[in-house]
């Protein structure tokens, strides 16, 4: 797949990168006569925001925990016999508590895209695929990343694939991922 | 409702806070019916999507509070794309309960002040960030996979999208609100640059920053008010699961002009239809005695962040049956009957769909959108384009019924109004 350079943004004519820098002003003279004010141009300034969130996965830290042992961990509900491949505790049908299960590693391409831009966070990675997977016996997809296939014309809906896990955990859902099985 | 205004949507606005945005909106709204006085006014909701875009927690007293309508009753309404059209029916609501007589609707975004990937980013955050953010991040990549899913299942195809995109664009053309205003043709749409396949950059709408309000009255004040009162008559509002990998294979949730024989293989909603797209609708239609929305609607505004949700809502407010939504737009029948698009379209102007331009044409400053909406609907129910417009050429000869729906993110909520000629 064609690498871009992702700080560009897609448009009809060539331009230059907007950049987040600029300079720092000191001081701005005030006109004489204040209604002049009216007529002043915004004062835009930059103000940075960062935070590290103490995120916890709560009652879904099991599946994490799944994906560190090479495993797909979904949730049944024993009264409706529905099976979630993204685990919920809570049965969206009945309301009870679900139980944990072990999801399939193959199965098939329930539909796909190829991302070329993403959110700021993921433009680096980009061109990604993203995939929603079916598994036979089970009633709600997964979703995931695909790799291997170059371009989306690789892909089809109803493609075998099957899950491979990352060695160094990362404690993601980016932990496991597919690739072509057939 | 009496009223309405909205601020020129424009990609940067930075000469102004949300405050003053607003309260252009407001200011236009009020100027438009002079009998309508500041202290008539008892109370007002507010509505924006993003904390992170403002960077400003409880941005929505500071709105109220700018527009002098302090001490009385306000609050915040959030539900993702759908926070404008959740607004307007909480001002309904607060109308119809009885609350209060009159009540100001409004809401604004400014995405501006971030940079478009990190408000790509931001608008990501509105996806389960356990299992679906930290794999994608990234809304378009969700529309694009559901299309994709769509086209699987039903045979639509890119080119259909791409009308969706040509007509929006064409019908802004003559709408001075609208942020985007251009001639495509569907090769233009194919050509520009691919964003989540097989989605382009002129299927998804943009980011803005923008303002709208809506004024709302019950019966009696709002014939004091003026002689032009659009009445709401039918409200519904549904809902679906955040992750669209748990989205159920079940039964179409049938409407009144369908029966179970025409879905007999299909599984729904899956991650290719709305399921609370078509329960909002459902509500509606009961609420306001539709019964075949195709023929005894006049117009629709709906919610077209993207080309490929258009055509899902046509089957979702079923104004085509499941499956019927590319050749639904194939066929024309969503384009206004007095534009030339430059295309052949059997039945042009059979019901108009976004005549104002909808989201990917107009812009999108998520708070704002639906209640935009309702102030393009009123208007056109008024017969006032071309008093706001500035020109007639979007006016319907009959616009005595319109639909307006806001949708949020992948369909979590989704709202449908429908407004009626009050006098
Ligand atoms: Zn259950």
């Amino acid at each position: 797949m064609a690498k871009k350079n992702p700080t560009i943004a897609p448009a009809a004519s060539p331009k230059v990168e907007e950049l987040m820098t600029g300079t720092t002003v000191f001081n701005i003279p005030l006109p004489a006569d204040l209604k002049a004010l009216k007529g002043m141009s915004p004062i835009v300034v930059k103000q940075p925001y960062h935070i590290d969130y103490i995120h916890s996965y709560g009652q879904d830290s099991p599946f994490f925990a799944g994906l560190s042992n090479g495993k797909l961990l979904g949730t049944k509900c024993g009264r409706c016999d529905y099976t979630y491949a993204t685990p919920r505790l809570a049965c969206t049908h009945c309301g009870r508590e679900t139980k944990w299960v072990e999801i399939p590693l193959s199965g098939r391409v329930h539909t796909f895209t190829t991302c070329y831009f993403g959110g700021e966070e993921f433009l680096k990675e980009t061109p990604f695929h993203l995939v929603l997977v079916e598994f036979d016996g089970v009633d709600t997809l997964f979703l995931s990343r695909l790799i291997g296939p170059a371009g989306p014309e690789d892909i089809r809906i109803g493609m075998k694939v099957k899950a491979k896990f990352r060695r160094n955990s990362q404690l993601k859902p980016t932990d496991v991922y597919f690739v072509p099985s057939e | 409702m009496v009223s309405g205004g909205v601020s020129k949507f424009a990609k940067a606005r930075p000469d102004a806070t949300f405050q003053k945005i607003v309260k252009e909106s407001f200011d236009y709204a009020m100027h438009d019916v002079p009998k309508l006085k500041h202290s008539m006014i008892d109370g007002s909701v507010v509505s924006y999507f993003s904390d992170h875009f403002t960077r400003q927690l409880m941005a929505g007293i500071m709105a109220t509070d700018y527009l002098g309508l302090c001490p009385k009753p306000n609050k915040r309404i959030e539900g993702g794309g759908a926070t404008g059209g959740l607004c307007f029916q909480a001002g309904w609501e607060a109308v119809a309960s009885g609350r209060m007589n009159v009540c100001a609707a409004f809401g604004f975004e400014t995405m501006s002040r971030v940079p478009t990937w990190k408000g790509n980013e931001f608008i990501a955050l509105a996806s389960d960030v356990n299992f679906d953010y930290p794999v994608g991040g990234f809304y378009s990549g969700y529309y694009a996979m559901m299309v994709n899913r769509h086209m699987h299942e039903f045979g639509t195809t890119v080119e259909q999208l791409a009308m969706v995109s040509v007509k929006n664009h064409m019908n802004a053309y003559g709408n001075p609100y609208a942020q985007k205003r251009r001639k495509l043709t569907i090769a233009d749409v194919r050509n520009s640059a691919m964003v989540a396949y097989p989605l382009t950059l002129l299927d998804i709408c943009v980011m803005s920053d923008g303002a709208a309000t809506c004024i709302l009255a019950d019966e009696e004040t709002a014939f004091r008010l003026t002689d032009h009162p659009v009445k709401i008559t039918g409200v519904g509002t549904g809902t679906d699961m955040m992750r669209m990998a748990d989205r159920p294979h079940g039964d179409v949730l049938l409407a009144p002009n369908e029966k179970k024989s025409d879905y007999r293989n299909l599984k729904y909603p899956g991650v290719h239809s709305f399921r609370a797209g078509r329960s909002a609708g459902l509500q509606a239609y009961k609420m306001a005695g539709i019964t075949d929305p195709l023929k005894q609607l006049d117009f629709v505004e709906l919610h077209d962040a993207y080309t490929s949700s258009e055509i899902q809502t046509y089957e979702d407010l079923a104004l085509c049956k499941y499956g019927d939504g590319g050749k639904f737009v194939e066929a024309g029948y969503p384009f206004m009957p007095q534009i030339d698009y430059g295309m052949k379209l059997p039945m042009k102007g059979a019901l108009p769909v976004n005549p104002s331009g909808g989201l990917i044409a107009c812009g999108h400053p998520v708070g704002a959108t639906g209640l935009m909406q309702a102030v393009f609907a009123f208007w056109q129910i008024q017969g006032s384009i071309k008093k706001h417009y500035g020109s007639g050429e979007l006016q319907l000869k009959k616009a005595d019924r319109g639909l307006i729906h806001s949708h949020a993110g992948t369909g979590t909520y989704v709202t449908v109004s429908i407004m009626e000629r009050g006098w």
